[in-house]
């Protein structure tokens, strides 16, 4: 029971990070219908940002662990949001009329150019940053504890409070509707006087501040990364964003918790070796049943 | 000075600049990780090789023919390890390697400079299958997995006494080797493990194996892989309250294992097995104070390194410079190198090897156990 009620916690802290990065994914793909394969290398980004923040912080003689972790954010969301700004502005507007293929490639491009660029001026190595917050809440149940550090629950707390801001965005302000509107229909947002081209690279900008988040609560808490570290968590992110329904905002974030859930819960019951396959396993069965995911609009044949 | 001296004068040192490329060289790749996650242990065997070269040069190289080095980086990728032995062979005419350091690298590797008539040492791979294909061309100058398994289960079973193992592995050559040879020492002494299972290299999130390996109870657990998954996994380990013993092997021999962990309050008490101090040799000693005099740590494989570019320089000084004679008389001759004296079987495998078990304290540092 306590195994069972900790694989639990694992699980949704590991799924509302995917959900954090399937955001980004999803609300470029529902607004210009493409994948941005950079977005993993923006979270990766991120964590060196995080660090440096850190060292920053430090440096001034910032001690307390709530100011560092509010200036980490602010200083990491921030930079990682103009990130997405420049990367679609460089690399995606300028095909902005050109075929859906072309603006694929610019994308895996721009992941490459990331990596690169990370590797060659940050060095090749693993880094770390210091452990900031220790200590964990154990609960007992029955013979056996589940143990929760204080670094997951405010992950949990960050996370879930990052997408309850973001769905208040997107419903109830003009932006959000302007969101929603360009998304629905580009051309005729336009003609009514929408400046789509700025709606667009406010999407960048937010999808990238939400994988800024992830970043930084989860160099925080597994305190390690490198440069390669976008690739395997853009994968899962996407795979997320596929499954709860590319371009649905809700499905994003049920889908990271989905994910989330069935790899913890099936490595920790059946065998980590295969914890993979039975992921995307669950994509492959889902998208046969619901080919536009679990919370995606069926596509309508425009006729 | 009028212009034209300048330029004659600039003319002939460009001239003695060419003489001194043009007299022979003797060309030695440098392959491994020397980018990606494991780049950390690409630049111990650069600089032990680096260092080797230099000192081997100012004693008047080899033959007197200079050691000229090539890095060769295979971020410890198979693919990309066939493409630079391939590089090495054909355009860089390279007689000699010193790598790779990945097992799952190395063994594709050797298969070129077999195939090219090139001499391969090794300095860290550990593999047993390297060697056992009876290639004539590849040496190393560390042990293998099989006897680094045996002295971790006997620690297991002979001293910790412990009875619950949970074993994990990272699915790769090394990894999963080092993880098998363990677990049938550990079987052969009578003892069956409670878990065997596998990892994803390049993951950073464990918790799910973690939760399971405090399911089963396990007193210690033995990772065989890297450090890059070992830090994280150790870290996750403790912040879910295990105390079980992490055990591992030479695969996170580097600093980088602390800062991974997240500072050595993870680390502190994890046991590796690894070969016997380097500083103990006295011939070893002069060198460790060189590195540190360049303000380097010589940590991990940096001296093994040294080692295989010395047993490398010395076969080819008595061949006449010919790999192939080179690995002919390594199979019949020792070598003085400042690890000790070293002698190669007739698979190329060291015919002594020096296993001890390590233990990592609270100061991010490993300690000698006795």
């Amino acid at each position: 029971m306590d195994i069972v009620l900790q694989q639990l916690v694992n699980g949704l802290t590991l799924g509302s990070v995917y959900g954090l990065i399937a955001i980004g994914y999803t609300m470029v793909y529902g607004i210009i219908g493409m994948i941005n394969f950079a977005h993993g290398d923006v979270y990766m980004v991120s964590a060196y940002l995080t660090a440096i923040s850190i060292a920053l912080l430090t440096f001034f003689g910032v001690q307390s662990f709530p100011f560092i972790i509010f200036g980490a954010l602010v200083f990491t969301i921030v930079i990682t949001g103009a990130y997405g700004w420049v990367i679609e502005r460089v690399a995606y507007r300028p095909l902005r009329n050109s075929s859906r293929l072309s603006v694929l490639i610019s994308a895996i491009g721009m992941s490459l150019i990331l990596q690169n660029y990370v590797q060659l001026s940050q060095g090749p190595n693993q880094q770390g940053v210091p452990t900031l917050l220790s200590g964990a809440f154990r609960f007992y149940v029955g013979d056996g504890f589940v143990q929760i550090t204080y670094m997951k629950v405010m992950i949990l707390l960050i996370a879930f409070t990052g997408m309850a801001v973001l769905t208040y965005i997107i419903q109830k302000t003009k932006l959000g509707r302007m969101c929603r509107a360009t998304q629905q229909d580009r051309k005729m947002a336009s003609i009514l006087g929408i400046d789509t081209d700025k709606v667009i690279s406010s999407v960048f900008v937010i999808g990238s501040a939400m994988a800024a988040l992830a970043g930084v609560l989860v160099t925080l808490d597994y305190g390690a990364f490198d440069f390669y570290i976008g690739f395997i968590m853009g994968i899962k992110a996407f795979t997320a964003a596929v499954l709860g329904g590319i371009g649905s905002l809700p499905g994003a974030m049920l889908g990271g918790i989905i994910l989330g859930l069935s790899e913890s819960l099936f490595a920790g019951l059946v065998s980590s070796d295969y914890k993979d396959v039975f992921s995307f396993s669950l994509l492959v069965l889902i998208l046969i049943i619901r080919p536009s995911g679990l919370l995606g609009k069926p596509a309508v044949e425009k006729v | 000075m009028s212009n034209a001296v300048i330029r004659k004068t600039l003319i002939s040192i460009a001239v003695a600049g060419a003489a001194t490329l043009a007299q022979a060289e003797v060309v030695i790749g440098v392959a491994g990780p020397h980018t990606g996650a494991y780049a950390a242990f690409g630049e111990q065997l650069w600089k032990g090789a680096e260092q080797a070269a230099k000192d081997i040069n100012a004693a008047g190289g080899i033959d007197g023919e200079m050691i000229k080095l090539v890095k060769a980086d295979d971020a410890c990728e198979p693919k990309q390890a066939v493409s630079v032995a391939n590089r090495l062979v054909d355009s860089d005419d390279a007689i000699a390697v010193i790598g790779h350091f990945c097992s799952s690298s190395t063994q594709p590797a050797s298969n070129i400079y077999a195939e090219a008539g090139v001499l391969m040492v090794t300095p860290a791979s550990t593999n047993p299958t390297i060697t056992d294909r009876g290639l004539p061309n590849v040496f190393r100058v560390c042990g293998r997995d099989d006897q680094q398994g045996q002295v971790a289960a006997s620690y297991i079973v002979d001293t910790l006494k412990a009875k619950r193992v949970a074993i994990i592995h990272d699915k790769d050559t090394y990894g999963k080797g080092l993880a098998d040879a363990m677990k049938l020492s550990l079987n052969n002494k009578g003892s069956t493990e409670v878990m065997y299972e596998g990892l994803t290299r390049g993951e950073k999130d464990f918790n799910a194996l973690v939760t399971k390996i405090r399911s089963v109870n396990a007193d210690v657990l033995y990772f065989g892989g890297l450090h890059s998954e070992a830090g994280p996994l150790v870290r996750q380990l403790r912040e879910q309250g295990s105390k079980a013993i992490f055990m591992s092997g030479d695969g996170i021999v580097s600093d980088e294992f602390v800062t991974v962990a997240g500072g050595p309050q993870y680390v502190d008490g994890v046991m590796m097995t690894f070969g016997a101090d380097p500083m103990s040799y006295p011939a070893g000693k002069s060198v460790v104070k060189e590195f540190q005099a360049n303000g380097y740590e010589p940590e991990g494989y940096t001296l093994y390194s040294y080692t295989a570019m010395q047993v490398t320089a010395a076969a080819l000084s008595h061949t006449n410079l010919d790999p192939i004679k080179a690995a002919e008389w390594l199979h019949a001759n020792s070598v003085d190198t400042v690890m000790g004296k070293k002698s190669f079987d007739e698979k190329g495998d060291l015919t002594v090897s020096d296993y001890v078990m390590y233990e990592w304290n609270d100061k991010g540092k490993y300690i000698q156990q006795n």
